[in-house]
């Protein structure tokens, strides 16, 4: 009450001040830092928080405030905040930050933590041109609750293929590619392994098997923790920290996976750029790689010197040759087709469900008929539905075609008008309706015949 | 100068006559108009203009093409039958408990009628996880018929599954309007009635039911209107062949500039009006208004022999189905693991534990978001009622129009309109407008003022001019009677709008997720939000989901003895 002269918050910065100062004598590297730090993210408060905690630890005098948004709307904050934006973005969604790079939202850093690997599997872990960084690597595989499976006396599923088997008709999910940039990597995945042809006639085999395309990633977990479902498409940690957490579920990785980092960058104009590239340093870091390592998290460290640290069983990709390293994946293919390849996967898939679970259903019913009692027509009629429900509306060329899969992207002002989204589209679901329709009418002919 | 001052003056009060409007109604018409503009109309069209921008400059080609697609054609004739048959099934659960509760005297009738809004309280994701886990195709109900039986029912599979959903989670819109109707009708009419010999279904067909249609097609409009826009449910369910749906999903992906999705919205929008209007032509050029204000509500009987158990049978029958979901979450907030059986394996407090060390601050500030724009919806939604109702004005269906255009506006369109728009302007200590939480309470005000809207404009329809007019003779302003004539005849229509508006803002998380910038300010639906995202979080968030839907169930049974109060303090009490 003595001094009201002096606002409150004056004295306290000038305190604030005074502190700094002290500590700039005894470490000058860590005095520059600001006082907060912003970071905008999708991550749980698994993640977060101890990472918040332990890095406020390491730089006493940062406050660290954590915004959970998921990516949509982290994207969305960032782009309306531009003014004052928050420090960092943190995600695992490569295409947010694809789509944040686009936009100029994203400042560029080398980070100087020494031991990074340069790439996961064949996947570059960070940003060509230093605009993001991996700092922990995950997975896609399969994870299968356990007392699901027993109860419908389901196999234990290991590779992609097996997702195509009869007996797991409707007890599989997925979020769509579009919804989940993991998902879509994955898919990408299979289309770069099998290549465009056969890597959509799997898709769709699996896809017939689907009971959900959920729209949103962590919706699949969901469902198999709960046991609504018994198998889903998830990415590592999703399983690995649901069993941590006592759900009784298994995770298992294919042979043909596709390993990806999760990533984090400074946003353009940051208020607080030295805590940003603190925050970095400091993920990359031995303390900040080994947090990957607590079971709620369960994530990979892309510093392969960590992994002698790791609990026994713990999937090490730089080891373990089979995870991730026999497709080769190339990234400006990918990012070429990327709307388009995920505008497709809704039509085939997310939003013909129904009638693709009814053919593929039909086929199933008619091929168990014919092992049971061959018939030659019967078999050849299931061929023809097999190719129908498997076939893609477009070919490899036109979908790497610039001006076809440009027809996907935002809208600009140098952008040569062409067919629209909406026409191909249209033609696309047209295709969907009416294969599986004439699938399903072959397959139970053929299952007629085998009576 | 005072010469031509003069006739000015006169030609501005002749206009006021022509619209039948005193200055203050003028003024109070201009002051709602301005909210509006600054909070809806600016916000939300700066982000939907993303609808009519082709490559070179403005374009209808996107209207064009939403017309070719045969998948949106069918996703539109998929949401007009979900949303008729959610209002059919919903109005037969709501109507028989809104005549129970009126008619006839029941112990614990404030309990009843504060678990009928309950079932609008379903939180985030956690509602969505307890729905699977009770009525999913492995929840508890199936487990254990197919255990038993070797059956299972899929309530929740297909477009039937949406419309059962969809009509447990909004029956609490035609009850809590319906019930606030049957409250306002004079008994004396009820009498005539029987005098002339009317009994049981006739009199209810003939006299009680018409005299409370303002209600009934009150809340059977917003429950038409919100299922129709609504993708909560439809995604829940995996059924994206839907509008509201089809939308979101494009207008949510990453690069959120899909310009179809904000064609679908302004679709969605147009045939949102369509519906309203429709529904205003029902009770249009009709009187419901009676002049005598004697008696409060129907007169009650006490309820004897088999009609009291199947009056009880059914209430109960539609309190378990509504509340199941409710029991879910109450279930695996105390649950250790919940996974394919009929019940958790063990029980636990310390998700408890957990949230009220971390998360306790975000109760009281979702009390007081929701208090916030509930009572701003209750004050808009009879000011613009009564503007409707009372005066001329022109434009003024438009207004009430473009207030209910708001429910087919999501949440994220709004959220980042707000953004875009406020987040440059700065208040004093630096804090981005946008991001205040003022702003929050504003944001859910906006969305929710239909609720309330359609509640007053119901109550409102009950009331005969000449009571006003009577006032005004007696020497009353304009203002005055309606604080003091209107205001309290039409109570119980407030609360309802009220209680609806409070407990829909308390799960609402497209717009939080957007606007909450600090963890102090963030209300309960963010700390679900959080919780939910993680498998460890399931618990604590499932717990604070109970403690949303106790916080809006204890202000929803306030509100019912309010309203009670009043109904004893106006008429002739409970018994008569």
């Amino acid at each position: 009450m003595t001094d009201r002269g002096t606002p409150k918050w004056r004295r306290r910065a000038a305190l604030g001040l005074a502190v700094a100062a002290g500590l700039g004598l005894a470490a000058p590297a860590r005095a520059q830092l600001e006082e907060r730090l912003v970071i905008i993210t999708s991550f749980s408060k698994d993640v977060t928080e101890p990472y918040a905690k332990a890095f406020m630890a390491a730089h006493p005098g940062v406050k660290v405030e954590i915004l959970n948004r998921n990516t949509t709307a982290g994207v969305a904050y960032v782009r309306e905040t531009r003014s004052n934006p928050p420090d960092v973005f943190w995600a695992s969604a490569p295409d947010a930050f694809e789509v944040l790079k686009k936009g100029k939202l994203l400042e560029a850093y080398k980070p100087a933590a020494p031991g990074i690997a340069e790439k996961v599997g064949t996947f570059p872990i960070n940003d060509p041109e230093g605009f993001f960084f991996g700092f922990a690597a995950s997975g896609y595989g399969i994870m299968y609750n356990t007392r699901y499976v027993k109860a419908n006396e389901l196999p234990t599923p290991k590779e992609w293929a097996d997702l195509k088997k009869p007996v797991y008709f409707g007890h599989i999910g997925i979020s769509a590619p579009s919804r989940s940039g993991t998902t879509h990597l994955t898919v990408e995945n299979i289309l770069q392994a099998q290549g465009w042809e056969k890597g959509w006639a799997t898709l769709l085999e699996i896809g017939g098997n689907l009971v959900q395309v959920s729209d949103r990633s962590f919706g699949v977990p969901d469902a198999v923790n709960s046991g609504q479902y018994g198998l889903g498409i998830v990415i590592d940690f999703f399983g690995l920290s649901a069993k941590a957490s006592g759900f009784p579920v298994e995770f298992v990785y294919p042979g043909e996976t596709a390993i990806v980092p999760a990533n984090v960058g400074i946003i353009a104009g940051a208020k607080n750029p030295k805590a940003a590239r603190a925050f970095i340093e400091f993920l990359l870091s031995d303390a900040g790689q080994k947090i990957l390592l607590d079971p709620k998290i369960s994530r990979l460290p892309v510093k392969p010197a960590m992994y002698a640290n790791a609990p026994a069983g713990y999937p090490n990709p730089f080891k373990d040759t089979a995870l991730g390293s026999r497709v080769s994946f190339d990234s400006l293919l990918s990012e070429g087709r990327y709307e388009l390849v995920n505008s497709l996967y809704d039509r085939l898939v997310t939003f013909r469900l129904k009638e693709l679970n009814a053919a593929w259903k039909a086929i199933h019913t008619a091929e168990a008929a014919l092992a049971k009692k061959a018939n030659a027509e019967g078999a050849k009629l299931v061929v023809e539905a097999r190719r129908l429900a498997s076939t893609v509306p477009i070919n490899e060329a036109d979908a790497n075609n610039k001006d076809i899969a440009g027809a996907f992207q935002p809208v600009s002002k140098d952008k040569k008008p062409g067919q629209r989204q909406a026409e191909f589209e249209e033609r696309w679901d047209a295709h969907a309706k009416k294969n599986y329709a004439e699938a399903k009418a072959l397959a139970d002919k053929a299952a007629a015949m085998a009576k | 100068m005072v010469a031509l001052e003069a006739p000015l003056a006169a030609r501005r009060v002749g206009l006021l006559r022509r619209w039948g409007v005193s200055p203050a109604q003028l003024a109070l018409a201009v002051l709602i108009v301005a909210f509006l503009t600054a909070f809806l109309i600016v916000p939300v069209s700066r982000v939907m203009v993303a609808a009519f921008e082709g490559p070179t400059g403005f374009t209808l080609v996107h209207f064009g093409d939403f017309f070719r697609t045969s998948l949106f054609l069918e996703s539109f004739f998929n949401s007009l039958y979900v949303a008729v048959g959610a209002v059919v099934l919903a109005s037969l659960l709501a109507v028989p408990c809104a005549y129970f509760l009126a008619r006839f005297d029941f112990k614990g009738a404030g309990l009843i009628q504060a678990l009928g809004v309950v079932p609008l309280v379903m939180p985030p994701f956690v509602g969505a996880v307890a729905m699977q886990l009770i009525f999913g195709r492995n929840g508890t109900v199936n487990l254990l018929l197919n255990d038993w039986f070797g059956f299972r029912i899929p309530f929740m599979e297909g477009l039937n599954g949406v419309i059962f959903v969809e009509a447990l989670h909004y029956f609490p819109f035609i009850l809590l309007n319906l019930s606030a109707s049957l409250a306002n009708i004079d008994s004396s009419m009820e009498e005539s009635a029987q005098n002339l010999g009317a009994r049981g279904w006739t009199l209810f067909r003939r006299i009680v039911f018409p005299l409370a249609m303002p209600g009934y097609v009150a809340g059977a409009a917003l429950v038409f209107v919100k299922v129709f826009d609504d993708l909560g449910t439809p995604l829940l369910l995996s059924q994206t062949n839907l509008l509201a749906p089809q939308a979101y999903l494009r207008i949510t992906s990453v690069g959120l500039n899909d310009p179809m999705g904000y064609v679908i919205s302004a679709i969605l929008v147009a045939f949102s009006l369509m519906a309203m209007a429709a529904s205003g032509l029902i009770t249009r050029g009709r009187d419901y208004a009676t002049q005598q204000r004697g008696g409060g509500g129907l007169a009650r009987r006490p309820l004897v022999g088999w009609r009291k158990t199947v009056a009880w049978s059914f209430i109960i029958l539609v309190v378990v189905l509504s509340l199941s979901p409710h029991v879910g979450i109450l279930l695996l907030s105390f649950a250790t693991v919940w996974s394919f059986s009929p019940l958790p394996d063990a029980f636990t407090i310390k998700h408890y534990a957990t949230v009220f060390a971390d998360s306790a601050h975000m109760m009281g500030n979702t009390l007081l978001y929701c208090g916030l724009a509930a009572t701003i919806d209750v004050v808009l939604g009879v000011s613009i009622a009564y503007l409707v109702a009372r005066t001329r004005l022109p434009g003024r269906r438009l207004l009430d129009g473009l207030v209910m255009a708001s429910l087919a506006v999501p949440g994220l369109v709004l959220g980042i309109g707000i953004l875009r728009t406020y987040y440059g302007v700065e208040l004093p200590g630096g804090v981005p407008l946008a991001t205040f939480w003022g702003m929050l309470v504003i944001g859910y005000a906006i969305r929710r003022l239909p609720y309330a809207l359609r509640a007053c404009d119901a109550a409102l329809k009950q009331v005969h001019e000449s009571l006003e007019e009577a006032a005004e003779n007696l020497g009353a302003g304009k203002l005055t009677a309606l604080r003091r004539i209107v205001v309290p005849l039409i109570t119980g229509g407030m609360l309802a709008g009220f209680v609806t508006s409070f407990a829909t803002a308390a799960v609402e998380l497209s717009e939080t997720l957007l606007l909450v910038t600090r963890d102090v300010d963030a209300p309960i639906s963010y700390g679900i939000y959080v919780y939910m995202q993680s498998p460890a979080g399931r618990g604590p968030g499932a717990a604070l989901g109970v403690i949303a839907v106790i916080v809006v169930a204890l202000g929803a049974w306030f509100s019912h003895r309010i309203a009670e109060r009043e109904r004893l303090r106006r008429g002739r009490g409970g018994t008569a």
